[in-house]
């Protein structure tokens, strides 16, 4: 004799004298400081004339997971309400997260009503293991968590408070505190908790000031910081000496005969190929791009692809390229600004190299190294004597020398064994790309976008190689189907998602399934 | 060097007489604890009652001024044993350990102290672990109590009432001559709140003076025939006493209207979430005003069936809300309430699920079931109609990644696995028994290593079975924690595999702390401790035990050297346990210790370096190679903004403490040339500032005659 059918109302009621109990939960990740955000809130309720209670879950369950701390606060009428320990769904008027999914875990589990609860998040993000182990990008999109914090959400003050905090040289907790205040879901004025971060000693000034500047953007008083876009990374400066200029020219007479919808990946290429190895290089590179235009019509999608992939399929990751990196000016200004070196400070630079038997003869020219490859002897003395870690100080003199003699080997870079095998795998790859695109462009576009799973050193590099060759293989039994350019972005994303291979064996036997 | 400093509050266990005391529950108890002249403390670490501990091991001072013994024991066995202090002589002893995992540990001592009984108030503060963010098994101590026939308190929780139950605790020990356990859930041993305290009292007599002069009573010690008679008395004379006390002492509280149709019979633990739902079903006001009939069961054993028949007189229906199950409460109600034929309806496992944290959905929607069905009158119409159509959220459950705990940034563990990786990757996969404590882990993403846990200390214990017949075969790995060994690993997995002729790895983690608990010292810590006498080592201890191949590994991060080893010890005709000690200490206690003292050598001009690693983006080729043998969180991935490349690089960001274990790890795997060491050097001398701008000259000259015959990019 059950007579109700719909799920009870069950809202809190206010005391005697109207006061309310507020409720408030914070999600953060472990280590994440949600202990001193905590604490402070309740230090600012006490100080209002309010009861408050608050509670957390410390433990080894908690070291770098998710976890949740919760505080309940209540005008003091004299008695002491009962407070609940840990929040309930559909009964969380404040709903804090110290990160992007962890705001969306915390709606996934119902503490995010609609017309009740304020929902502060930081939308930074901190990638999960399971987010950074995958071969291809296995970040989760945040779409779906931005649309549900739309509806869920009664009030909505989300930006990225990790980067506030940064910028003022303190921790998130901070510019969270900044964000409750701000929004105005606690009856407390903004100088309360202003006195309660002076009260707690430690990097007072750089708190207040992430506190400051957090209670701003959520008042709406100043802008919240914008995603780093691509416009203000440090652009890297082209810089093509005087007697070179002719011949720089001549490359760009090329591009700009080149259809308008691939200037712009070929313009970026070209840069990459020169400055990889020399003009020459560049006019090789357009070969291939002008050869790809030829057999394409408008959008020029595949060229695009073309222009994009030659140019890594051309800049190999070889001994040279790594040396030649290390030793730049523009690579010594960005360690030096991301790992914060001060002018009075001086920085000692490791590098961590590990080369083989294979990357000293592949550095050999042609005929000695095929020539050392076969002598197994001298393969054993190398790696009983030299195959281990090596440690090399690029700050110091010695150090810096070694790579730099390494580098200034780039001129005879085509005589190398390496060249030789990059060259002949790359070309036959074009090839066979631009001999579909005499058939099908769409599937010659996906070929060519296959070559991004060549990437990695020695066993990581040897497996993208094994699964390049096996999609490649492929080809025949695709050509000539209508889907078959859909297919073989399949072939591709699946070998991109795992790193044994499986989903793209699996995906294998579905096409020889029907093509077979 | 526990992983925070207590100073401030150990201040707090200074309040006297009328003050009022601010902080966390397990402090409370503590505070209750000199309050009532308790004369020794013992216990073993772990969440939610680690700070008990830990404030104690700090406060020295009043311990000694109050003539009170604190010791941290080696196990919670050793906790309960030390109780023994407590069964001719009338001081009070208290220890502490970890719900369920504990009392099992301790549970053979708890029978024997049960047996003979005790003279003066022995308490055991259990903290239950059940529910979110616990850590272990999902049971119930309760089940201890009964076997046992000891005690249990479960206090409301708030403050006053914790406080109140310790010294309940202590007196109905007294009068039952029998331990008492005090159980206390995560959520209370952790909520922040107020009692007012009164003055610490000495104890009556103290662990010196029993030494002075002994006593001792055949009648007390677990042998026959004293053992019938212990029996006999626990029936006929300590059940009594404790009922007595109960209904002297009120230690069950009774709110609402006792006319009431309809009651509830609830867990002092639950009360809060109780009157919470009551609240939101317009049933009782936010202060716990009501007119439900409650009998709240601060005493959950033994129970009164006197008191539980005269609440249930004249009743329809009674609730009975007990947290996990089995539901020990309910059953013993039913069988009171069948014996005396009483026809009031016992709900309670069924409409109120039968495992399970009781949050506050689930007590609404029991509570709410069970006035719709008992008592729908007293249910405000406004709460059962309603016109608001529920707006229905997205379902997010695919579109958010897991966050499983894991090793934190630097942690010295991390190589260790990382090399059991590289191991595997080249001898094939193993049987791995893991162990409890941040080592567990392992059995997570990137590492997936483990396929067991038994219980602390018995990592090797549960690989013990694996005799491989063939000599040559291969071997079972098992991996336990410092803090494991000693608890009793030592016997119960090192001992068992010499003395067993057992041929698989043993590997001991040794980051010089019980860390997961919280860095608490043990035996091998190499801290100096005033009061322990800390840096035993490991090595001897395995050789004392008869082990012959063991191998020291003094830094961890040394992923080549850590594989080597294990690889020889998978691969080696040594007979017998073969044993690794890989040593580092835990980054999180190091940090907390390293990085003031840093702050402050910089301020005052001395010469610091802080270590940092970077990854060079334009030579990552975004393959995550380097994620798959680590998952620190300060090694993550980012875009690089270049049209040309599709994938994200690794990135590392300004959290990294330099620790080493990506760049070992790209050395040892050969995954790739990106991991550069950086170290930053605050007040460097002359010298070094001279060379410095010297070199940096030189290779500014060689940098632009290069770029001045080349077009770069960059």
């Amino acid at each position: 004799m059950n007579i109700q059918t719909k799920p009870l109302v069950a809202r809190r009621s206010p005391g005697p004298d109207g006061e309310k109990i507020i409720t408030l939960a914070a999600l953060a990740v472990g280590g994440q400081g949600g202990g001193v955000l905590t604490n402070w809130i309740v230090a600012v309720a006490e100080a209002n004339g309010y009861r408050a209670q608050s509670t957390s879950v410390a433990g080894v369950a908690q070291r770098t997971g998710a976890t949740i701390y919760y505080i309940e606060m209540c005008r003091d009428t004299g008695r002491m309400p009962v407070f609940s320990l840990s929040p309930s769904i559909g009964d969380v008027d404040i709903l804090m997260a110290s990160e992007l999914m962890e705001g969306g875990r915390a709606i996934m589990r119902g503490f995010v009503t609609p017309g009740r609860t304020t929902l502060i998040t930081s939308t930074h993000r901190i990638a999960a293991v399971s987010e950074k182990i995958v071969p291809g990008d296995g970040r989760f999109d945040e779409t779906d968590v931005y649309e549900a914090m739309g509806i869920a959400a009664d009030q909505l003050v989300a930006f990225d408070m990790e980067t506030v905090a940064k910028k003022a040289g303190s921790v998130i907790s901070s510019s969270l505190l900044g964000a409750l205040a701000g929004s105005g879901a606690l009856p407390f004025e903004r100088s309360s908790f202003e006195d309660i971060i002076r009260a707690s000693g430690r990097g007072v000034d750089a708190s207040l000031r992430a506190f400051g500047d957090a209670y701003d953007i959520a008042k709406g008083d100043k802008p919240a910081p914008q995603p780093q876009t691509a416009a203000d990374l440090p652009v890297p400066v082209l810089n093509v000496p005087k007697h070179l200029k002719a011949s720089w020219s001549a490359l760009e007479k090329r591009i700009i005969a080149l259809p308008l919808e691939v200037q712009e990946m070929t313009g970026l290429g070209i840069k990459k190929v020169v400055d990889y190895q020399d003009v020459t290089y560049g006019h090789q590179y357009l070969d291939m791009v002008e050869k790809s235009v030829t057999l394409d019509t408008a959008p020029y999608e595949m060229s695009a692809n073309a222009a994009k992939y030659c140019a890594r399929a051309l800049c190999y990751d070889d001994l040279l390229r790594v040396a030649d990196i290390k030793t730049r000016a523009s690579r010594f200004a960005r360690v030096k600004d991301e790992v914060v070196v001060k002018d009075d400070q001086v920085l000692h630079l490791t590098e961590y190299f590990h080369p083989r038997y294979e990357e000293f003869t592949t550095t050999l020219p042609r005929a000695l190294g095929q020539f050392m490859q076969k002598r197994k002897g001298v393969e054993a003395f190398y790696t009983k004597h030299f195959d281990k870690g090596r440690r090399i100080r690029t700050d110091s003199l010695s150090g810096y020398l070694s790579l730099w003699l390494v580098s200034s080997l780039r001129p005879i870079r085509r005589k190398l064994l390496r060249h030789d095998s990059e060259m002949t795998h790359a070309n036959a790859w074009f090839d066979t790309a631009m001999d579909v695109a005499k058939t099908d462009t769409a599937l010659a576009s996906e070929v060519l976008a296959n070559y991004r799973l060549i990437k990695g050193y020695s066993d990581t590099h040897v497996r993208g190689m094994s699964k390049f060759a096996r999609i490649m293989q492929s080809i025949d039994l695709l050509k000539g189907r209508p889907d078959a350019a859909d297919w073989m972005r399949r072939l591709r994303t699946a070998a991109l998602d795992d790193v044994e291979g499986d989903k793209l064996d699996g995906a294998l036997e579905t096409i020889k399934s029907f093509a077979g | 060097m526990a992983e925070r400093s207590f100073a401030k509050e150990v201040q707090k266990l200074k309040k006297g007489e009328g003050e009022t005391f601010t902080g966390e529950g397990i402090l409370a108890i503590t505070k209750a604890l000199l309050e009532n002249g308790v004369g020794y403390v013992g216990g073993y670490q772990g969440s939610p009652i680690s700070h008990l501990m830990d404030v104690l091991a700090d406060s020295q001072e009043i311990l000694t001024e109050l003539g009170v013994h604190f010791e941290a024991s080696a196990s919670e066995a050793t906790a309960t044993a030390m109780l023994a202090a407590s069964v001719h002589y009338p001081i009070r002893g208290a220890v502490t350990y970890k719900s369920v995992v504990g009392t099992n540990v301790a549970s053979d001592a708890l029978s024997n102290l049960a047996s003979g009984g005790v003279t003066g108030g022995a308490l055991i503060i259990v903290g239950e672990d059940y529910g979110e963010g616990s850590s272990i098994m999902q049971e119930r101590t309760y089940a201890f109590a009964m076997k046992s026939q000891v005690w249990m308190l479960d206090p409301r929780p708030n403050l006053p009432s914790i406080v109140k139950a310790v010294g309940d605790s202590f007196e109905m020990s007294e009068i039952s001559n029998t331990p008492v356990m005090l159980q206390v859930g995560i959520r209370s041993c952790h909520v922040h709140g107020h009692f007012t305290a009164s003055d610490n009292k000495r104890p009556q007599m103290n662990v010196s003076e029993a030494l002075e002069n002994p006593k001792r009573d055949l009648q007390r010690i677990v042998l026959p025939p004293a053992t019938y008679i212990h029996e006999e008395e626990k029936l006929t004379k300590r059940l009594p006493a404790a009922q007595k006390f109960i209904i002297d002492k009120q230690i069950n509280e009774r709110f609402g209207t006792p006319s009431g149709k309809v009651g509830i019979i609830l867990q002092g633990g639950t009360y809060n979430t109780v009157i919470r739902a009551l609240n939101r079903l317009g049933l009782a006001d936010l202060y716990g005003d009501t007119n439900v009939d409650m009998l709240v069961l601060n005493c959950v054993y033994p129970l009164v069936p006197d008191q539980i028949l005269d609440f249930c007189e004249g009743k329809d229906a009674v609730l009975i809300v007990e947290e996990g199950q089995p539901n020990y409460v309910e059953q013993q109600i039913a069988h009171m309430l069948y014996q005396s034929g009483k026809s009031v309806k016992l709900e309670g496992k069924g409409i109120l699920p039968m495992g399970g944290e009781y949050t506050g959905q689930v007590m609404v929607d029991g509570l709410g079931d069970f006035f719709s069905q008992h008592a729908p009158a007293m249910l405000p119409v406004a709460k059962v109609t309603t016109n608001e159509q529920p707006i229905s959220i997205p379902d997010l459950s695919k579109s958010l990644p897991a966050r499983p705990p894991g090793f934190c940034t630097g942690c010295p563990e991390r190589p260790i696995f990382a090399a059991t990786k590289l191991v595997e990757e080249e001898l094939g996969e193993h049987h791995i028994a893991s162990d409890i404590g941040c080592h567990l882990f392992s059995i997570m993403p990137p590492f997936d290593l483990g396929a067991t846990t038994m219980g602390f200390g018995l990592g090797p214990a549960s690989a013990s079975a694996f005799h491989n017949a063939d000599k040559k075969g291969r071997r079972s790995i098992s991996f336990v924690g410092d803090g494991g060994f000693w608890h009793n690993g030592l016997t119960s997995s090192v001992g068992n595999a010499v003395f067993n002729k057992n041929d698989n790895v043993i590997v001991i983690v040794d980051n010089f702390y019980s860390a997961a608990t919280g860095g608490q010292d043990i035996l091998s810590s190499r801290a100096d401790n005033p009061t322990k006498q800390t840096q035993n080592s490991i090595v001897d201890a395995c050789k004392g035990m008869g082990v012959k191949w063991i191998r020291q590994i003094d830094r961890t991060y040394d992923v080549t050297k850590m594989r080597d080893t294990l690889k020889e010890a998978l691969t080696t005709e040594a007979e017998g346990p073969k044993v690794i000690v890989a040593s580092s200490e835990c980054m999180l206690n190091k940090q907390r210790r390293v990085k003031p003292q840093m702050a402050k050598a910089a301020k005052d001009g001395k010469r610091v370096v802080r270590p940092r690693f970077g990854v060079d983006e334009d030579i990552c080729t975004g393959d995550h190679a380097c994620m798959r043998l680590s998952g620190c969180p300060s090694l993550s991935v980012k875009d690089t903004g270049d049209p040309l490349r599709d994938d994200p690089v690794a990135a590392i960001d300004q959290t990294c403490v330099g620790c080493g274990n990506c760049g070992e790890v790209a050395d040892a795997a050969v995954l790739c040339p990106s991991f550069f060491q950086a170290e930053i050097i605050t007040n460097p001398s002359n010298f070094e500032k001279r060379r410095a701008s010297r070199t940096g000259k030189i290779i500014a000259w060689l940098q632009t005659r290069r770029d001045a015959k080349r077009v770069a990019f960059a």
